[in-house]
């Protein structure tokens, strides 16, 4: 059972924890697609939202969540908060628990943030996101998904594509799918490649056709336009022939197969508007369900928490 | 002052126990122990503990002028005293930088005022650290810089290090080069690999280090010009200077007690005590850089004490400050992971951290015999202590060895014929 005052990552969880977490979100999903989607379990609880980096469906994802079971959610804007005056996470964190917080939901382009915050703080951590290394509740979202569609995750192959080393995504899908029994592929250039792969417990392929053939989930991740200013990767269009799911892969997708996408995309580049509109791609089911696993996550934390 | 140590071991004379009598800043003899009395004399009862030479650091921060809320000449001395050292050689990266005379000269006189160790100063190779125009060796050495270093700011344009270790033949000055191509190091935080992988920490390649190695050594080798490498971590750092003297190139270096007595797995919890720079290496190096140790390649162990305030390193681990306060743990470090263990005997320990630093930097080594400058660190090698640094004396209390169990406290430190720092069992001696 969960017992955490925290969810800093998928590496600290156990299978366990993990299916607990699914299996109460398929409960939240239910109350998501009821007609009144509300429920009173987190009444009087105070969730923070404090992003320092930007989102749309992540943000909006918690503070849905967060309303739809009662708690209060508010939004610390970066840009017009004490953090432009140098105050310090730890400082903002101790603030934050003076104000009554409950839950403090961080997204930080520092890894390691939500590990010191949570080391200094009462209230309870969720990271949305730190720097390059764990999304979990994205993972989390992501492997609802898949059990939802194949009823288990256990000897799933999961192809991960495009620039993994720099994505937090691929990491707590990597852990976590690991974990749940599944296969992982990896493929991308090998300047997105990182260190030490093979250690992770993932197969390289070779190629896009090698990676999408015999994958149960195809998952695209998002190539930030700027690396190749940094000299990863030459031109967009070399990157989408070579790393993109063209519409000429898709005769490689196995029929059940599942297309997946953390969003936002960058069409024609890592995806393709036809591979989008495949009826295997669940990229907006993969948000609806994020909205129902971080309902479970901020019940399981806050279970504990007296009023 | 007048001193009698009493019954101590010398480090390179097996079990036999020795009195050793310091008169004015002199070591007048050193004899067999037979229980004599030695009125009118300071008298250290020494038993169980071992005299070796005051120890020499090449390589330390001490922070003052500028930035003394993490150090200073006062606190950082004394967290040498503590630690054996009886000189310390300190880096120019202070603000303003060592790069004129009269920082030189004020480094100097304040230390003098506490006389707790021996400060030399490296000064600048480049005004301001900018890597453009070199600073005035000549003058610089004549008001007492031993060697010449942009530490942190390694001099990038090959033409101007060339031109740095041309100009100081002229001068009989040394470089000391922190060897990192900061355009491959980027922006990144830990050693590249795996630990840096999974703790999502954008990694450093080893060869952001090697490839300044090389190129120093290159151009070292084309002058037939010294140089000195600081902090040696990775395994093939050790490969290329171990070659260059096969070579004959006149190359020395050193490394620091993380670099054989941690690895990067202690960046997984994010401790940002362990973010130093070059960072924490993966075992392969480790395993390497004791090689070099053993067989010679490195020269000799330096502290690069670099004492942060806990402000600078309670953030996000890729915001904080790169270092380690180490003054008061190299000894003890040094000797757990390099003696204890098996790999050298002490006699070569107590060569890597005080006579190999001397002689690099063109000073008379610290030796136990008659006659010789009294600079001698009595210790226990015998007990275990564990690292505490709320006790160091270092402003400094950033170790990620915190809490390890180690073998060889220093009890006494005498630096030129004074006691300098006694601990607390020695007192009651």
């Amino acid at each position: 059972m969960l017992k955490r005052k925290d969810l800093l990552g998928i590496k600290e969880l156990e299978r366990g924890e993990i299916e607990e977490i699914l299996n109460t979100a398929v409960e939240m999903k239910k109350i998501l697609k009821q007609n009144v989607k509300k429920v009173p379990h987190l009444q009087n609880k105070s969730v923070v939202i404090l992003f320092h980096e930007n989102s749309t469906r992540t943000r909006m994802s918690f503070e849905l969540a967060a309303k739809f079971m009662s708690a209060s959610a508010s939004n610390i804007s970066i840009a017009t908060s004490s953090v432009q005056k140098g105050e310090t996470l730890i400082d903002t964190g101790k603030t934050l628990d003076a104000l009554m917080t409950d839950i403090i939901v961080i997204r930080h382009s520092a890894a390691g943030a939500p590990h010191l915050l949570a080391r200094h703080v009462r209230a309870g951590v969720i990271n949305a996101g730190d720097g390059m290394n764990e999304h979990p509740t994205q993972a989390l979202l992501d492997m609802f998904t898949m059990r939802e569609r194949f009823g288990q995750i256990e000897g799933l192959t999961v192809g991960i594509y495009g620039d993994i080393l720099h994505s937090r995504v691929a990491r707590s899908n990597i852990y976590g799918l690991n974990k749940m029994g599944a296969k992982v592929k990896v493929f991308g250039p090998e300047t997105l490649l990182p260190s030490g792969l093979e250690r992770l417990g993932v197969k390289k392929a070779g190629s896009m056709e090698e990676l999408i053939e015999g994958s149960d989930v195809v998952m695209g991740l998002r190539i930030q336009l700027e690396r190749q200013k940094k000299g990863l990767f030459p031109s967009i269009r070399e990157y989408a022939r070579y790393y993109g799911f063209t519409p000429e892969r898709t005769r490689l997708l196995k029929k059940q197969a599942l297309v997946m996408h953390p969003g936002p995309v960058n069409r024609g580049v890592e995806i393709t508007t036809p591979v989008l509109e495949l009826s295997q791609s669940v990229i907006n089911e993969q948000v609806t369900n994020g909205v129902a696993v971080r309902m479970a996550l901020l019940f399981l934390l806050t279970r504990g928490i007296r009023p | 002052m007048r001193i009698a140590i009493k019954g101590c071991k010398i480090f390179d004379r097996g079990d036999s126990k020795f009195d050793i009598i310091i008169e004015e800043d002199r070591i007048k003899q050193i004899l067999p122990s037979v229980g004599a009395n030695y009125s009118g004399f300071t008298e250290i009862e020494a038993g169980g503990l071992v005299a070796l030479p005051g120890l020499f650091d090449i390589h330390c921060h001490l922070r003052e002028p500028g930035y003394e809320y993490k150090e200073g000449i006062e606190s950082g001395t004394k967290a040498a005293a503590r630690g054996g050292f009886t000189s310390v050689a300190c880096m120019s990266n202070t603000m303003p930088p060592a790069d004129t005379a009269s920082v030189i000269r004020y480094i100097i006189e304040r230390a003098g005022q506490y006389g707790y160790c021996k400060v030399y100063p490296i000064a600048c190779i480049t005004k301001g650290q900018k890597g453009e125009e070199l600073a005035e060796f000549g003058d610089l050495k004549e008001a007492g810089a031993v060697a010449f270093s942009d530490d942190g700011l390694p001099v990038e344009n090959p033409l101007i290090m060339r031109n740095a270790l041309l100009y100081a033949k002229s001068h009989g000055a040394l470089i000391i080069s922190h060897c990192e191509d900061k355009r491959l190091s980027d922006d990144g935080c830990a050693n590249e690999g795996y630990n840096a992988t999974i703790a999502g920490i954008k990694g450093i390649p080893a060869a952001a280090e090697e490839v300044m190695v090389a190129r120093d050594v290159i151009l070292a080798a084309s002058l037939n010009a010294r140089l000195h490498i600081a902090h040696v971590s990775t395994k093939g750092s050790v490969e290329i200077i171990r070659q260059a003297k096969k070579n004959g190139v006149k190359v020395t270096c050193e490394t620091c007690p993380h670099y054989f007595a941690a690895d990067d797995s202690l960046i997984l919890d994010y401790n940002a005590n362990a973010k130093v720079n070059p960072p924490l290496r993966g075992r392969e190096d480790v395993e390497a850089v004791i090689e070099g140790i053993k067989d010679g390649t490195i020269d000799a162990i330096a502290t690069d004490h670099a004492p942060h305030h806990v402000d600078d390193k309670n953030v996000e681990f890729c915001n904080a400050a790169n270092g380690i306060s180490g003054l008061e743990t190299a000894l003890s470090l040094s000797y757990t992971h390099l003696v204890k263990a098996g790999h050298i005997a002490l006699s070569r320990l107590a060569q890597l951290m005080s006579a190999a630093p001397a002689r690099i930097l063109g000073l008379e080594p610290r030796e136990l015999s008659d006659g010789r400058r009294a600079d001698i660190a009595l210790v226990d090698f015998e007990s275990s202590f564990v690292i505490d640094s709320s006790q160091f004396l270092s402003k400094g209390k950033n170790t990620p060895f915190n809490g390890q169990k180690v073998y060889g406290a220093v009890a006494c430190t005498i630096n030129e014929g004074r006691i300098v720092y006694q601990d607390i069992m020695c007192q009651g001696r």
